[in-house]
C-alpha cells in the first residue's frame, strides 16, 4: 500500500507540474502574441508618425518656399521698379491667386521697414497713420515694420506696425539677421484664436550678396514678408487627408525650449499614460528653432483575439491530453488492480477448492475412525449371547454402520482423487476370481429379483494380470451394484475382453449394419432377443450375434494357461469391461450429467433405488486414473450397457507365482477332464456357463434342447473309463419342460435299471431363484442357483460326486482354527517389558499353545540354536541391546548356516524332499505404519501383528503363516 | 451375601474405571483369559508386575528428568516402554498420557516433559490404588468363597 500511495503522490505531482507547464506555456504564447502585436502596433505608429511629419515639413517647405518667391517678387517688384509696380490690390489679387501654393499660410502680408525719420514721409504719402498691435497710434520708435500690403484674409493686419508685437519684432529681427524663414513661438493668432505661429521673411533690397555678413543682411533689408501659420487648422486638414487618422494622436511641440515644449498642435497633456509614443523631428526650415511631432494612440491597440485564444485553446488541448493520459493511467491502475485482485481471488478459490478437498478427506476420515469402533463394538455384542430382538438390533446397527462406512468411503476416495492423493497399486491378481467375488456380493440381491446375473471372461485375457485389484472391484462394485439396482427382470451381464477384441467385434457391428441387418438384433423364434436373459439389451454387442465371435474356435483347455498368451507388442494391453443390464435405463436427458457426483438420474430415483449418486463419479475418476475411461449406453426402458477400459499390465510368470501375493483362491483341479452336457437354449448364456464349467477344466457340450442332450448321451455309451465318461449333464430351468422332459429322464433311469450304463450322468437345474430350488430339489440331483461361478460350481459338484477335496480351512470358525493351528506348538515370545510377556503368553496359551518367555534378543538367539522344538517365534521389535530386527537376521543367518551343514550331510536322493529350516517369526509392535512392515520384511522376518493381541490380526498373521508353509510343502 | 456385596462392589469398581476410561477392553481381555485360561491370580500376576515396573520407570524418568543436561531418547525409550506394559495391562488413560508425553520428548521439552511427567505419575498413582483395592476385593472374595479357584 506504501507504494501505491507513493505512486499516487508522485502522479499528483505529476499532474500540478503538468498544470504549471501548461500555465507557463500558455503565457509565454499569449505573451509573445501580445508584443508582436505590440511591435506591430509600434511600427505602425512610427510609420505614421514619420509619414505625417514628412508630409507636414514638405508641406511646410513648399509654404516657406513660396512665401520666399513672394518675398523676392515684392523685392523684384516694388523696389526695383520706380514707381513700385505693386499695390495693395495687386498684391491682394496675386496673393489670392497663388494662396494653393501655400496651403499651411492663411495669409501673406508684407511690412516695410520704415525708420524714426522716414516716419512722417511714410505716413504722408500713405495717408494713414501706422498702429500698434492693439490698434492705437504706434508710438516714436526707431524702426518700424508698418504692413502695407496684406492678403485679404489678413486684411485685419493692414496699418499694423509689426514691431509694435513682441513675437514679431523678435522674429524680424531674426529674419532680417539670417536672411531665412524664422518661426515665432506659437501663439493664438489674432483673427482666428487659434494656435498658430507666424513665418516671418525678410526681403532684402536688390544687389545683395550671397556670402554677406549679418550687418550687411541688416543693411540691406527693405522689409518683411510674414505669414500667420494656423497651425491648428493646417494641420488638422493635413491629418484628415491621411488614412488612419482615428487611430493616432498628433501632438506637434515648439521644442526650441527643451524643458518647456510649446505645444503648437493637438490637444495640451496626454490622458493617461500611453506606453506607445513616436517622436518625429520636424525641420521648418528655421534653425534656431526646433520642432518635433509626437504621435500616439488614441486608444491602447486592442489586444487581438488570438493573442487569447490561442493559448487558451492550447492550454485547453493540453490539459485535454494530460487528462487522458491520466484516465489512462487510472484506467490502467484499475484493471491491474482488478487483475490482482482476481489472481487473489482465484488463489484463495483454488485454495479454498484444495481445502475442501482436504476437510472431506480429513472430516471422512475422523468419522471412519470412531465409525470403526462403533462397528467393533457391535461386532463384540453380536459375539455375545443376545435374545432374537437384541441380535436383531445390533445386526440392523451394524448393517447401517456398515452403509455408513461405504458411504464415507466413497467421499473420502472422491477427495482423495480430487486431491490427487490417490496412488494406485500395482499388484498381480487373479481377475476372473475378482470378478466371481464381485458377481457373488450380488448373488442374494439378484436371487431375490430372479433376474439372470453373469460373468464371462475372454478367453484371451490373461489369466494373471498387473493392476490394482481393489480400486477395479471398486468400479466393478458400483457399476454391477447399480445394475443389480436398476433391473426388475431380465439380466445383468457383465463381459470383460481385451479392447483389441473388442473393436474387431464393433467392425463387425458396423459390417453388420451395412449389410441391411439395420442394427437390430435378431430375435429368435419365440420372439425374444438373442441376449442371456432373451430380453433386449440397449448395446447389441452382447447378442449372440458378435458375442459368438469373441469364442475362439482353439480348444478352451489349452486357452486355460493363458500365462503361455503372448501379447505381441508390450506388456500392456487394454481390457474392455462392459456391464449390461435390462434395467430401466437412464433418462435422455439424466444422460450427460450421469457421471456428476451426487447427481442422479432424477430426484425420484434417491426415493425409489437409494444412494447417493457418487458412486459412477468416482468409478470414473477411477478408470480415469487407470489409463482408460467409462462410457454407456442407454435406452430408457430397454436397460444400460456400460463399459470401462483400464490398462493393466500383462503378469510375467515370475510374480504370478509368488504364492504370498496371489489373490487368486486356487481352484480345484479335481474335475479335470470330466465331460458334461449343457442344455441351454440361449447361446450367450450357454457360453457363460461353459465359460464357468471349462475353468474347472470339464469338457462341456452345449446342446439346445434336453431330447438332443439325450441324443448326445446315448452316443457316448460306449465310452469307457471314468474320465472319458459324460458326468454330468447341466440343464437350464427355462429349458425345462417338466411334462415332456420327464419321460426322457424316465427314459434316461431305465437305461440305468437295464444296465446299458454303469452309472447315470448327475444332473443339475441352474436356475435363478431361491423359490426354484425347492420346488425341483427332488427331480435333480443338485439344483444350482446363479449366479454360478467357477468355485461354486466346485463345491457343488464336489458334493454330488463326493470327490475328495482339499479341507479348506476358511469355512471354519476363525477361533477354533488359530486353536487347532497353535495347540501344542512351542512359541517362544520374546519381549523385554514383562508385562507384556506375560500378556501375550497368556493370549497365547488361550489358544493352546506352549509358550516359552525370554526377555532379550540375546537369550532368543541361545535358546534358537539349532536344532531347537520351537514352532514359531514372537519378536519383540523394540528392545535394548539387541532389537527385533538385529535378533532375527542372526537367526536367520543361524538358519542357514544349518542348513547348508544339512544339505551336505544329505545324499541327493534325500536333497529332493530336504525341508529347509526355516522358523517363523512374527513381530510385535505397536506402531504399524508401512515402513515398520517393509523393515520387517527385510530383516527376514514372516509377519507382524500389533501388541496388544488382536484376535483378528493373529490370526491372518498365522493363517498367512501356515499358507506359506503349506504351500511350499506343496 | 458378604461375598455378593464384595463382587457388586468389585464390579462397581471395575465399571467405574471402565466410565472414566482408566483401563480399557485390552483389561477386559486380560480378565477374560484369566477366566477361561484356567490360570487363577493372572490378572493379579500382571497388575502387580505392571505397578512395579512403572513405577521404576516412573523414578527412572524423574531421575533422568533432573539431569542438567536431559538425555531425551533415553527418557523417550523408557516411556516407550511404559506406554507398552499400560497396552498390555489395559491401562487405558496412562497410555494415551505416555504418547503425549513421546510427542514432548520428541519436541525436546523439558517442562513439557516434566509436566507429562506429573500428569503420567498422577494417572499411574491413581490407577494402583484402584487396582490394589481391586485386588483386596478379589482377595477377599476369594476367603468367602474358596471354592472359586
Amino acid at each position: 500500500m506504501g507504494k501505491q500511495a507513493a505512486g499516487r503522490g508522485w502522479r499528483s505531482a505529476a499532474a500540478a507540474a503538468w498544470v504549471v507547464v501548461a500555465v507557463a506555456c500558455s503565457a509565454t504564447v499569449h505573451w509573445h502574441l501580445r508584443r508582436e502585436t505590440m511591435d506591430r502596433a509600434e511600427e505602425r505608429l512610427v510609420s505614421m508618425c514619420e509619414e505625417r511629419a514628412r508630409m507636414l515639413q514638405e508641406q511646410f517647405g513648399v509654404t516657406v518656399n513660396h512665401v520666399h518667391a513672394l518675398a523676392i517678387l515684392i523685392s523684384t517688384f516694388h523696389f526695383e521698379k520706380r514707381p513700385s509696380a505693386i499695390d495693395q490690390d495687386t498684391f491682394a489679387k496675386y496673393t489670392a491667386r497663388t494662396s494653393f501654393e501655400r496651403p499651411l499660410l492663411n495669409g501673406v502680408a508684407y511690412a516695410q521697414r520704415i525708420f524714426h525719420h522716414e516716419r512722417e514721409m511714410f505716413e504722408r504719402q500713405q495717408g494713414w497713420i501706422m498702429n500698434t498691435m492693439k490698434r492705437e497710434a504706434a508710438p516714436p520708435q526707431d524702426e518700424y515694420a508698418p504692413v502695407i500690403f496684406s492678403q485679404d484674409t489678413v486684411s485685419y493686419l493692414a496699418r499694423i506696425d509689426m514691431m509694435s508685437g513682441e513675437e514679431d519684432r523678435e522674429n524680424i529681427l531674426r529674419a532680417r539677421a539670417t536672411g531665412k524663414a524664422v518661426l515665432t513661438n506659437p501663439f493664438r493668432l489674432l483673427g482666428s484664436n487659434h494656435l498658430g505661429v507666424v513665418l516671418t521673411f525678410a526681403v532684402y533690397r536688390p544687389g545683395l550678396a550671397v556670402d554677406a555678413s549679418v550687418e550687411q543682411h541688416v543693411e540691406a533689408t527693405a522689409g518683411y514678408l510674414g505669414g500667420a501659420f494656423d497651425v491648428e487648422s493646417l494641420v488638422e486638414n493635413l491629418l484628415s487627408k491621411l488614412a488612419g487618422n482615428q487611430d493616432i494622436v498628433v501632438n506637434v511641440y515648439d521644442v526650441t525650449n527643451a524643458s518647456e515644449p510649446m505645444v503648437m498642435y493637438g490637444p495640451q497633456s496626454p490622458d493617461g499614460k500611453i506606453p506607445l509614443l513616436h517622436v518625429s523631428t520636424l525641420d521648418f526650415g528655421d534653425p534656431f528653432r526646433r520642432h518635433e511631432m509626437r504621435c500616439r494612440y488614441r486608444q491602447k491597440p486592442p489586444l487581438p483575439w488570438s493573442a487569447i485564444t490561442n493559448p487558451l485553446g492550447a492550454f485547453v488541448i493540453w490539459m485535454l491530453v494530460g487528462y487522458i493520459i491520466c484516465a489512462a493511467w487510472s484506467r490502467y491502475d484499475k484493471v491491474s488492480e482488478d487483475c490482482r485482485k482476481m489472481e487473489e481471488l482465484k488463489t484463495q478459490a483454488e485454495a479454498a477448492d484444495v481445502a475442501k478437498s482436504q476437510f472431506l478427506a480429513t472430516v471422512s476420515h475422523e468419522i471412519r475412525t470412531p465409525m470403526n469402533g462403533v462397528l467393533g463394538m457391535l461386532d463384540m455384542l453380536l459375539g455375545t449371547d443376545l435374545t432374537m430382538t437384541q441380535k436383531d438390533f445390533a445386526q440392523t446397527a451394524q448393517m447401517c454402520g456398515r452403509a455408513l462406512i461405504t458411504l464415507i468411503n466413497d467421499v473420502l476416495d472422491r477427495a482423495k482423487i480430487e486431491a490427487g492423493k490417490l496412488e494406485l497399486e500395482a499388484v498381480p491378481f487373479d481377475l476372473r476370481s475378482l470378478m466371481d467375488d464381485v458377481i457373488s456380493l450380488f448373488s442374494s440381491k439378484s436371487r431375490e429379483k430372479c433376474i439372470e446375473l453373469a460373468v464371462f471372461v475372454c478367453d484371451h485375457v490373461p489369466k494373471v494380470v498387473i493392476g490394482d485389484p481393489w480400486r477395479y472391484r471398486q468400479i466393478l462394485t458400483n457399476l454391477v451394484g447399480n445394475a443389480v439396482k436398476f433391473t426388475e427382470r431380465g439380466h445383468v451381464f457383465v463381459r470383460v475382453c481385451l479392447s483389441d477384441n473388442s473393436k474387431l467385434e464393433a467392425n463387425k457391428v458396423l459390417n453388420g449394419t451395412m449389410n441391411g441387418k439395420d442394427g437390430k438384433v435378431d430375435t429368435v423364434a419365440n420372439g425374444a432377443f438373442n441376449t442371456l436373459s432373451g430380453f433386449q439389451a440397449a448395446d447389441e454387442r452382447n447378442s449372440w450375434e458378435y458375442f459368438k465371435l469373441l469364442l475362439s474356435d482353439k480348444d478352451p483347455l489349452d486357452d486355460l494357461e493363458c500365462e503361455n498368451f503372448n501379447q505381441n507388442d508390450s506388456d500392456c494391453m487394454t481390457l474392455m469391461i462392459s456391464i449390461e443390464d435390462t434395467g430401466v435405463g437412464i433418462p435422455l436427458h439424466a444422460q450427460d450429467r450421469v457421471f456428476t457426483p451426487f447427481m442422479q438420474a432424477d430426484s425420484s430415483t434417491s426415493r425409489n433405488y437409494g444412494g447417493t449418486g457418487i458412486g459412477l463419479s468416482i468409478s470414473k475418476c477411477l478408470a480415469e486414473l487407470m489409463g482408460g475411461q467409462i462410457s454407456f449406453t442407454s435406452r430408457p426402458f430397454v436397460g444400460s450397457t456400460f463399459t470401462f477400459s483400464a490398462v493393466v499390465k500383462c503378469a510375467c510368470k515370475d510374480t504370478s507365482s509368488d504364492p504370498k501375493r496371489s489373490l487368486s483362491e486356487a481352484l480345484p483341479t479335481v474335475f479335470k477332464g470330466m465331460k458334461a452336457i449343457l442344455v441351454d437354449g440361449r447361446p450367450v448364456r450357454g457360453a457363460v456357463t461353459r465359460y464357468h464349467l471349462n475353468r474347472l477344466g470339464i469338457i462341456v457340450q452345449v446342446v439346445n434342447n434336453l431330447s438332443m442332450g439325450f441324443q448326445t448321451f446315448s452316443g457316448q455309451k460306449g465310452a469307457t473309463g471314468s474320465r472319458e465318461k459324460l458326468s454330468m449333464i447341466f440343464i437350464e430351468s427355462d429349458i425345462w419342460r417338466p411334462e415332456t422332459d420327464i419321460q426322457l429322464l424316465n427314459l434316461l433311469h431305465e437305461l440305468k435299471n437295464n444296465g446299458q450304463v454303469h452309472e447315470l450322468p448327475k444332473l443339475v437345474l441352474l436356475v435363478t431363484s431361491e423359490a426354484d430350488k425347492d420346488r425341483y430339489g427332488s427331480t435333480f440331483d443338485i439344483v444350482m442357483c446363479k449366479p454360478i461361478r467357477a468355485s461354486t460350481i466346485a463345491s457343488c459338484l464336489q458334493q454330488l460326486l463326493k470327490v475328495e477335496m482339499p479341507e479348506r480351512k476358511e469355512n471354519q470358525n476363525k477361533l477354533s482354527f488359530l486353536r487347532s493351528l497353535l495347540i501344542g506348538k512351542n512359541i517362544l515370545i520374546v519381549d523385554d517389558n514383562k508385562v507384556n510377556l506375560r500378556v501375550a503368553a497368556a493370549a497365547l496359551k488361550k489358544y493352546g499353545a506352549k509358550v516359552h518367555c525370554v526377555e532379550s534378543g540375546k537369550d532368543a538367539i541361545s535358546l534358537l540354536q539349532q536344532p531347537h522344538c520351537f514352532d514359531a517365534c514372537f519378536m519383540d521389535v523394540q528392545m535394548p541391546e539387541m532389537d527385533g530386527f538385529e535378533a532375527t537376521r542372526q537367526i536367520r543367518q543361524m538358519e542357514m548356516k544349518a542348513n547348508e551343514e544339512r544339505m551336505n550331510m544329505l545324499t541327493s536322493a534325500e536333497r529332493s524332499t530336504f525341508v529347509e529350516f526355516h522358523l517363523p517369526v512374527l513381530a510385535m509392535t505397536a506402531d504399524v505404519i508401512q515402513a515398520t512392515y517393509e523393515e520387517c520384511i527385510k530383516s527376514g522376518m514372516d509377519g507382524y501383528v500389533s501388541k496388544p493381541f488382536d484376535e483378528e490380526q493373529l490370526y491372518q498373521a498365522v493363517s498367512r503363516l501356515v499358507v506359506g508353509t503349506t504351500e511350499s510343502a506343496v | 451375601m458378604a461375598a455378593a456385596a464384595l463382587r457388586e462392589q468389585l464390579n462397581a469398581l471395575l465399571s467405574s474405571m471402565f466410565s472414566q476410561g482408566l483401563v480399557d477392553e485390552q483389561f477386559q481381555q486380560l480378565q477374560m483369559l484369566q477366566d477361561e485360561g484356567g490360570t487363577p491370580g493372572f490378572v493379579a500376576e500382571v497388575v502387580t508386575l505392571f505397578s512395579d515396573d512403572a513405577e521404576r520407570i516412573i523414578a527412572e524418568i524423574a531421575t533422568l528428568l533432573e539431569q542438567p543436561i536431559v538425555n531425551f531418547d533415553k527418557v523417550d525409550a523408557f516411556v516407550h516402554q511404559l506406554k507398552g506394559s499400560s497396552a498390555s495391562v489395559g491401562a487405558q488413560k496412562v497410555k494415551f498420557t505416555c504418547m503425549q508425553f513421546r510427542q514432548f520428548c520428541q519436541e525436546k521439552s523439558r517442562d513439557g516433559c516434566l509436566m507429562a511427567l506429573a500428569v503420567v505419575r498422577n494417572d499411574f498413582y491413581d490407577l494402583r490404588n484402584k487396582f490394589q483395592t481391586m485386588l483386596q476385593l478379589e482377595q477377599q472374595i476369594q476367603a468367602y468363597d474358596p471354592k472359586q479357584q
